[in-house]
Parts: structure tokens; C-alpha cells; sequence
């Protein structure tokens, strides 16, 4: 039992690696989700603010695996054929037209209307047969021999339809094409899901999932981060930016500045050749930061005093 | 309730027991849920505190809010029992000969081994199944159950023997068993609290529930308050979902031969693409007029809470306060919680008597060119107008004017037209009269407004 539980531990500390490989800090929580799913064979829900990474873990995690990353963005109105399949009906019509003689051979010579349908059933479905079928993301991700890594993106803004349609894929990792006949998974694409929660998802589709929730991450993890992410920003500029950020989060605002901010901010004072945070340097890039005009000038005046707030707290721990 | 079988070993029962206790602090798992739980503790396995936490969270609890409660529920219910009865100071004077009638808790108690006693009180609370506390009242009861199952009696009979004995190392002896039974008692007692915070907190919870959907909104207590704004938000939550779901099915039809030609024409009109005739449901655009004097006030409350906790599901939502005056305080209403909101609203128009047919007027003059044929107006309030003018005539022209016009009253229906009260006046003009004191009237008001 001991050993096994060492192993459990081992296998997330290499998820962790792994991730960090392919350029993404996990902390043990995420790392968990990707360990269990991997096992369960369980979709990830994702959820959290914007910019958080929620995307970023997947493409990280297709990495990690050695898959094809597949991609589906939903928005209002995705529906089966945008997602799943349709037919090629512009080829399909076209090879009829080219094959009318050869049709018209095969036909020939029969009589009755029905000694006809006969023939034609003997030649078989070809007009709807794989070749006709235009793979759309969640199809193709079903067909991937090796298995494939599936993000399903802003599950949020699609309709509910779309969701409950989504439950049978997820479940079964298999769709039925009436015409066809039904397409299993040979190895069941692993699954993440994100939502920024523009509405409340469905019960269904979370009892399925693991959820996982990814917050604002802590100070350390988030150093980590902007090192591996921006390597030029010296240690001190780092946790000068780390500490100012977190500070900003526990402010009134509309829209919280997030990791990619944090990081786009950090690249930005890189190109300043910044040594350290002043209350100067802060207040020329603060619309890196923070994207709401009435967020920039609730915070402006409080700049200089954060500033050296997230000086001190710096120059203290050191 | 899932029963919790006492019989199963392992690591079953602890973890179905957990998902209890779960359940009981206000998550709803399903059956999928608990054996998704048991996939990932065969994975993880008990001994990894930390991925153990990780990976139930990941299963068991699906929002921010649930991650919350879960953290504190892990903590609480994987705390390691530890019974201090101070032993380690007072050694047991050791036993005289002759004395055989030692117990096993007796022994227990005499090493002082807090690990050991918590263990078998564990397994006592669990043989006399301490997962269905219920009510305060019962603790008593559990705590001597737990204290029989551990063997109280049979160390009774030790501390009497040893007394019966009268050799001053017995009696010495029987004194410290005595204070350690003592203490053991006290320490069975706040277990059985902190179970009852685990178990029970939920269960009276869900019969509160029940009994608060069927209160009067009028006489509802303010430390209720809380709890039945999650009730509403539920409720309007089910509703707007379910709403949703009808547009949809709707939208089957006959097949739409204009656009289906138009879309396939691509195909030289061969039809490759059907589209079907949709039948539409509007989204209602809803005007909630409340009166927010007296008694009123705490219905329309849960009015406004109701329509704003379903706000996705209309087309568009204004809301207006009046007691004496009447003001729009939609703004109010979206930039504020209901609670802050509430007071804020009635800050601005005070508490003055209710003139209905100023309000009116007020409404007639700012908004009535608003109101159009997709609008269905709601208006909460008593009628009682303190005998001023009630300008019923208004009322008809609003009538006229928007798809429904809904009253909702929270006076029983025998005493409209009482005293001062104009409600037989303004009835004829609405499309819905009907009284509404509590949620369940509220709900079934909503469901209406959401269907026509």
C-alpha cells in the first residue's frame, strides 16, 4: 500500500516536471487533475478568471503527452455540423455528376424501376461513406489512432443544446453517424474544458468532469512563472512586480489583472530596461495591466503608495 | 438520505461517510459522483493527505463556493482524534492481586494511550451509527451510547470490585480509574458535538427549508432572511433554466420552404439542407412596480430578488419603488446586493404612506410611453391607498397598453377592499389578480409570467 502511495506521489511530481517541460508551473492541484484524469479517463473541467492559463494547461498538457493538440472554440450558435461532421455536399454532388454514365452503365439493361434500386443498393452507400465526411474537431479528436488532447474552449458560450450534446462524447468518448454507423475512439482523447463562467454550466456535464478550479496564483508560484516565462527580469524586479500585483488583486476593480497580464507587464518592463518598480514606471504602463479606463484611474492616485508598499515588502524579505 | 452501512471495510465506510457529511454541509453529489470519489481514492490511495484532498476536491466538489466548504469539511472530518486525559502525569497505581474482574477500557485508560481510546471511540460512535444524529437533543443519548459500546459497564464493575477490595492500592486505584471515567465521558461529549456540526447542521437545514417555502413572507424572521435568499436564487435558477428549455422546443415545425429553397440554391435546388419553421417564444420584458411601505416591503423583497436572480431569461427588466412617490431604482437594484439595496431603496423614497394614485401618476408621466405590447407589468403591493385618489383610470391605460398586467397581493383575498384598501377597484383592469405570501405563490407567479 506504502508503495503504491509512494508511486502516486512520484507520478504527480512528474506531471509537474512534465508540465514544466513544456513551459507551464503547475501547482500540485493542477498537477492532481491531469494525474486523475489521466487514470479515470475523466474530462477536466476548467474554471477560473481570465488569463489564469486555464487554455494554456491544455496545450501544455498536449505537450507534455506527446499528442495532437485539437481545438474547438464555442460561441452562441455552434452546433452538430460546425462540431462534429458533415458531408462534403459540393463533392458529393459533383461525383454524382461525373459518375451519371457510369451510374447510367450500371443501369442498363434493367427493366423495372425496382430491379434498379436493386442494383444500386449492391454498389452500396458510396455517396455516404467516409470519404464524403468532413471531420470537424470533436470527430477528428475521436479518430486520432495515438489518442489526442481535446480543448473544448469557453464551453460557457455555447447553448445549452450544445452542452447536453457534449455529454454523450464525453462519456462514451464515441458518436453515432446515422448514415455510417457508430465512430469509437480506438484511444479516448483527453478532455479539458474551460469556462469563464458567463453562465452556470449544467449539472450533467460537472457531474462528468473533474473540476478543477484555477484562482490567482500564489506569490511564489507566480515568481516562478514570470521566470520561466520573461528569463531576462532580474530576481528583484520580480518580486517587486509579483508584490504590486498582488496588491492590485485585492483592490476594487472591474477586471483583476491575471497571470498573462502579469507576464505581458513583466515583458513590458523588460523592453524599459527597468531595475526596479517607481511610481513613474508603474503609472506609464499601467494599461498593460489593467483594461478598463475606469480600473486605471480608480487606481492612479494609488499608485505611488502601492509602489512603495511592494518596495518595502521586497526589500524586507530579503 | 444514503443510509451508511456499518458492515463495510476498508477504506468504504470513512469515505461514504465523508460524502455524508457532505451532503449534510450543503453539496449536492449524486450517486456518479461518490463512486467517481472511490476511482480516485483506489488511485491516490489514504495515505497522501494532500493528493487525497486534491483528488476528492477535483470529484466531489464543482464550484469555487463547494471548493470552500469542502476544504473546511476535509479538515474537520480527517482530524486525527487524539484524546488527552492527562495520564502521562498521574501513573495508575498498579493493580493489587486478586483484583480479576480488569476490563478492557479499564486497561486502556490505565496506559493512557490517547491513540488507542480515540480508535475504539471511533469504532463505538461508528457501531452506534453517530452519522444519523439529527438534533441537539440527541447528544445526550449518543455520548452514553458511545460510552456503553466502549465497555462503560464492564469498567464499572472493575471501579466497584476495586472498591469492594478496601486495600488502600485499590481504592487509590478506583479514585484515578474514576477521574479518568470522568474525563472520558467529557471528551465523548465534545466528539459528539463536533460529529453533530459534521452530520446534523444540513439535515435540520433541509427541513428548515421546507418549512420556510411555505411561511409567510410577511412574518419571516430577519435570521431567516439569508437562507431564503439562496432559496430564491434556486428557484429562479430551476425556473430560468427550465424556461429555457421550452423556447427550444418550440422551435419544431413545419418545414420553412422559403429558406430552405434560398440556402440550397448552392445545390442547383437539390435539397440537401432543411430548415424548419421556428415558433417563437418572446423573452417577456417585465416592469415590477413595489410598493416598498410596511408589511409589503418583505414580500417585495423577494420579488425584486426573484426577477433579478432570473434576469437572463427576459428580454429586459425595469424595476420602481413607491410609497408615497414612485422612483426607478433598477440601477439600485444591479449595482447592489439585494440586502444593501433594499435599504438603499428605501432610504431614497423613506418610509412614507403608500399614495397609489400619486405613484401612478408618477409611472404615467415618466414611463407609461415605455410600456409596449411585449411588456408585462407586475405590480406588488396591498392597494391600500390611504384613502387618497386611486386614479384606477390609470391603471386601465396601462392595462391597455402592456401584454399582461399582473397584481400580486400579499392580503388574503377577504380583505381586499377593506378599509382603505382599493384593490376591488384596480382588480377589473388586471389580467392576474391573485394574492402572494409566500415563496410558493411567488414561484407559481413567475412560472406564469414565463409561459404566456
Amino acid at each position: 500500500m506504502n508503495g503504491l502511495d509512494e508511486g502516486t506521489r512520484g507520478e504527480i511530481d512528474a506531471v509537474i516536471a512534465g508540465l514544466a517541460a513544456a513551459g507551464y508551473i503547475a501547482s500540485r492541484q493542477i498537477a492532481t487533475a491531469v494525474f486523475l484524469a489521466r487514470h479515470l479517463q475523466k474530462p477536466i473541467l476548467v474554471e477560473g478568471p481570465a488569463g489564469v492559463g486555464k487554455t494554456e494547461l491544455a496545450k501544455a498538457t498536449a505537450a507534455f503527452l506527446g499528442l495532437p493538440l485539437i481545438r474547438m472554440q464555442c460561441y452562441e450558435g455552434l452546433d452538430e455540423a460546425k462540431a462534429l461532421y458533415e458531408w462534403k455536399y459540393a463533392k458529393q454532388l459533383l461525383y454524382t455528376q461525373i459518375l451519371k454514365d457510369k451510374l447510367g452503365e450500371e443501369l442498363n439493361g434493367v427493366r423495372s424501376l425496382s430491379a434498379a434500386m436493386k442494383r444500386l443498393q449492391g454498389a452500396g452507400d458510396i455517396f455516404f461513406s467516409e470519404q464524403f465526411l468532413e471531420p470537424r474537431p470533436l470527430l477528428r479528436a475521436l479518430q486520432q489512432p495515438e489518442g489526442a488532447v481535446l480543448l473544448v474552449d469557453e464551453v460557457d458560450k455555447s447553448d445549452q443544446e450544445f452542452e447536453a450534446f457534449l455529454l454523450e462524447i464525453l462519456s462514451d468518448y464515441q458518436v453515432t453517424v446515422p448514415e455510417i454507423g457508430t465512430i469509437r475512439a480506438p484511444v479516448p482523447p483527453f478532455v479539458v474544458l474551460t469556462s469563464n463562467n458567463a453562465r452556470d454550466l449544467g449539472d450533467a456535464l460537472k457531474r462528468r468532469c473533474l473540476h478543477l478550479h484555477i484562482g490567482f496564483p500564489e506569490p511564489a508560484l507566480e515568481e516562478r512563472i514570470i521566470a520561466v516565462k520573461v528569463p531576462g527580469v532580474s530576481e528583484t524586479l520580480r518580486r517587486e512586480i509579483v508584490a504590486l500585483i498582488q496588491r492590485l488583486r485585492a483592490q476594487d476593480l472591474r477586471k483583476l489583472p491575471s497571470v498573462s497580464e502579469t507576464i505581458d507587464w513583466a515583458r513590458v518592463l523588460l523592453l524599459l530596461h527597468a531595475e526596479h518598480l517607481d511610481g513613474e514606471k508603474v503609472h506609464e504602463t499601467l494599461n498593460v495591466l489593467l483594461k478598463f479606463e475606469s480600473d486605471v484611474q480608480a487606481v492612479d492616485s494609488k499608485i505611488p503608495a502601492l509602489t512603495y508598499e511592494a518596495r518595502r515588502a521586497v526589500g524586507a524579505a530579503e | 438520505m444514503m443510509q451508511v452501512p456499518h458492515g463495510i471495510a476498508g477504506i468504504e465506510a470513512p469515505l461514504l461517510r465523508f460524502i455524508e457529511a457532505l451532503r449534510s454541509a450543503g453539496l449536492r453529489l449524486s450517486v456518479a459522483e461518490s463512486i467517481d470519489a472511490f476511482d480516485a481514492v483506489a488511485v491516490t490511495g489514504f495515505a497522501d493527505r494532500e493528493a487525497l484532498k486534491d483528488a476528492l476536491a477535483l470529484v466531489l466538489a464543482k464550484s469555487e463556493r463547494e471548493k470552500a466548504i469542502f476544504g473546511d469539511c476535509f479538515d474537520r472530518f480527517f482530524a486525527r482524534e487524539m484524546l488527552d486525559l492527562g495520564t502521562a502525569q498521574t501513573a495508575l497505581p498498579p493493580a493489587p492481586e486478586g483484583v480479576d474482574a480488569a476490563s478492557s477500557l479499564g486497561r486502556l485508560l490505565a496506559e493512557g494511550d490517547g491513540g488507542a481510546l480515540a480508535a475504539a471511540m471511533e469504532q463505538a460512535a461508528n457501531a452506534v451509527g453517530i452519522s444519523e444524529i439529527s438534533f441537539f437533543t440527541q447528544a445526550n443519548v449518543y455520548g452514553r451510547r458511545i460510552l456503553a459500546a466502549m465497555g462503560l459497564e464492564a469498567l464499572e464493575s472493575e471501579i466497584e470490585a476495586l472498591r469492594r477490595n478496601a486495600a488502600p492500592a485499590a481504592v487509590a486505584r478506583a479514585d484515578a480509574l474514576e477521574r479518568q471515567r470522568r474525563r472520558l465521558a467529557e471528551s465523548v461529549r465534545d466528539f459528539v458535538k463536533r460529529q453533530m456540526a459534521l452530520y446534523a447542521d444540513g439535515r435540520t437545514a433541509v427541513m428548515r427549508e421546507e418549512f420556510l417555502s411555505s411561511v409567510k413572507l410577511t412574518a419571516l424572521d430577519r435570521s431567516d432572511f439569508q437562507r431564503m435568499h439562496a432559496i430564491v436564487r434556486r428557484l429562479a435558477k430551476r425556473l430560468a433554466s427550465r424556461h429555457a428549455q421550452m423556447r427550444r422546443r418550440a422551435r419544431r415545425g413545419q418545414l420553412d420552404l422559403r429558406r430552405t429553397l434560398r440556402q440550397n440554391m448552392a445545390t442547383e435546388g437539390m435539397l440537401f439542407r432543411t430548415s424548419w419553421k421556428r415558433r417563437k417564444i418572446e423573452r417577456p420584458k417585465v416592469m415590477a412596480i413595489c410598493d416598498v411601505s410596511g408589511s409589503v416591503a418583505s414580500v417585495a423583497r423577494f420579488l425584486l430578488l426573484f426577477l433579478y436572480s432570473m434576469h437572463e431569461v427576459m428580454a429586459g427588466l425595469h424595476a420602481f419603488a413607491f410609497s408615497d412617490r414612485l422612483i426607478e431604482v433598477s440601477d439600485i437594484l444591479e449595482r447592489n446586493e439585494i440586502e444593501p439595496a433594499i435599504a438603499l431603496i428605501l432610504r431614497e423614497i423613506g418610509f412614507g404612506s403608500s399614495d397609489y394614485g400619486r405613484s401612478l401618476e408618477d409611472f404615467a408621466a415618466g414611463w407609461l410611453d415605455r410600456v409596449d405590447q411585449r411588456t408585462s407589468v407586475i405590480i406588488m403591493g396591498d392597494g391600500r391607498s390611504n384613502y387618497g385618489n386611486p386614479r384606477s383610470d390609470l391603471l386601465e391605460s396601462l392595462a391597455k397598453r402592456c401584454k399582461r398586467l399582473i397584481w400580486l397581493n400579499p392580503e388574503p383575498e377577504s380583505l381586499w377592499g377593506s378599509g382603505d384598501s382599493e384593490m376591488l377597484r384596480y382588480r377589473p383592469y388586471c389580467h392576474y389578480a391573485g394574492v402572494c405570501n409566500n415563496l410558493r405563490h411567488l414561484e407559481r407567479a413567475m412560472t406564469d409570467l414565463l409561459e404566456r
